[in-house]
């Protein structure tokens, strides 16, 4: 299971908007490399990210080759109420990843 | 009998032409034409006019390295339940594929904004288009010169 970096703010007052940022280690190999060989480097990328507050999808990204090494994703939502952030990462050779972060409203 | 004889001939030159095409492309991968860049586009806002404004396109013009480019999209919006985003799209003109990423979000973001980081496999147009609750499309370009190119180089 890759490395997830998460960032949310522990704390918030109602009505805040929050950035969330989010970050996992992957190849995210295009497809359209070659070897020096000259043999593809078969696909192997992150095809899907969603964020989910308190269990309601929040953000929801579709990934191509041409999103960087390791994604990096921030975002923003108005912070309601005190939970948890889920996050979900998958892809490619039945990758998949999660990770969540807990707020508490003020 | 004849004729059908010839049509099957012709359909076999044409089988074989194809496959020799797909074997050039897939020796050397085709990128991404404007033409494909404007499908794309349509696959995703359909026969809908696009108009240049709202979205704000944050992106380097100029970039050493293609593979790690940030980029930031946002969009002019209240974000509230009749008027906000629901998804932002953006698209290149010259990467193997035409979509870079495909972004939604509703009113509960408070302000429409998404950060990410993409490659670049040659100086190029990058283009960002947003879906507004009214079905309305918006967009944003900028140009990118880039240096050292992503994607295709031997790994």
């Amino acid at each position: 299971m890759a490395a997830a970096l998460i960032s949310v703010p522990k704390q918030a007052k109602r009505g805040d908007i929050i950035e969330i940022k989010a970050l996992t280690s992957h190849i995210m190999e295009t497809g359209y490399r070659r070897t020096a060989a000259g043999d593809l480097v078969p696909r192997d990328i992150i095809t899907s990210f969603a964020c989910r507050y308190n269990g309601r999808e929040i953000f929801r990204a579709d990934l191509f080759p041409a999103i960087a090494a390791n994604p990096f994703f921030s975002f923003f939502t108005v912070a309601n109420e005190s939970g948890k952030f889920e996050f979900e990462w998958i892809g490619d050779n039945g990758y998949s990843n999660t990770a969540s972060a807990a707020i508490t409203i003020l | 009998m004849h004729h059908r004889e010839r049509t099957s001939r012709r359909h076999f030159i044409a089988l074989a032409g194809g496959a020799a095409f797909a074997g050039t492309v897939q020796l050397r991968p085709a990128k991404a034409t404007p033409a494909m860049l404007a499908s794309a586009i349509r696959n995703v806002v359909g026969e809908a006019p696009v108009r240049v404004g709202k979205v704000k396109l944050d992106i380097p013009p100029l970039v050493e390295n293609g593979n790690t480019v940030p980029m930031t999209v946002s969009v002019e919006s209240p974000m509230t339940e009749q008027d906000h985003v629901k998804s932002i799209h953006v698209f290149n003109e010259k990467n193997p594929q035409p979509n870079i990423g495909n972004f939604y979000l509703g009113p509960w973001a408070g302000r429409a904004q998404v950060a990410t980081r993409i490659r670049l496999a040659d100086s190029q147009k990058v283009v960002a288009i947003a879906q507004l609750a009214d079905g309305s499309f918006w967009s944003a370009s900028a140009d990118v010169v880039v240096t050292l190119a992503a994607c295709t180089e031997e790994g």
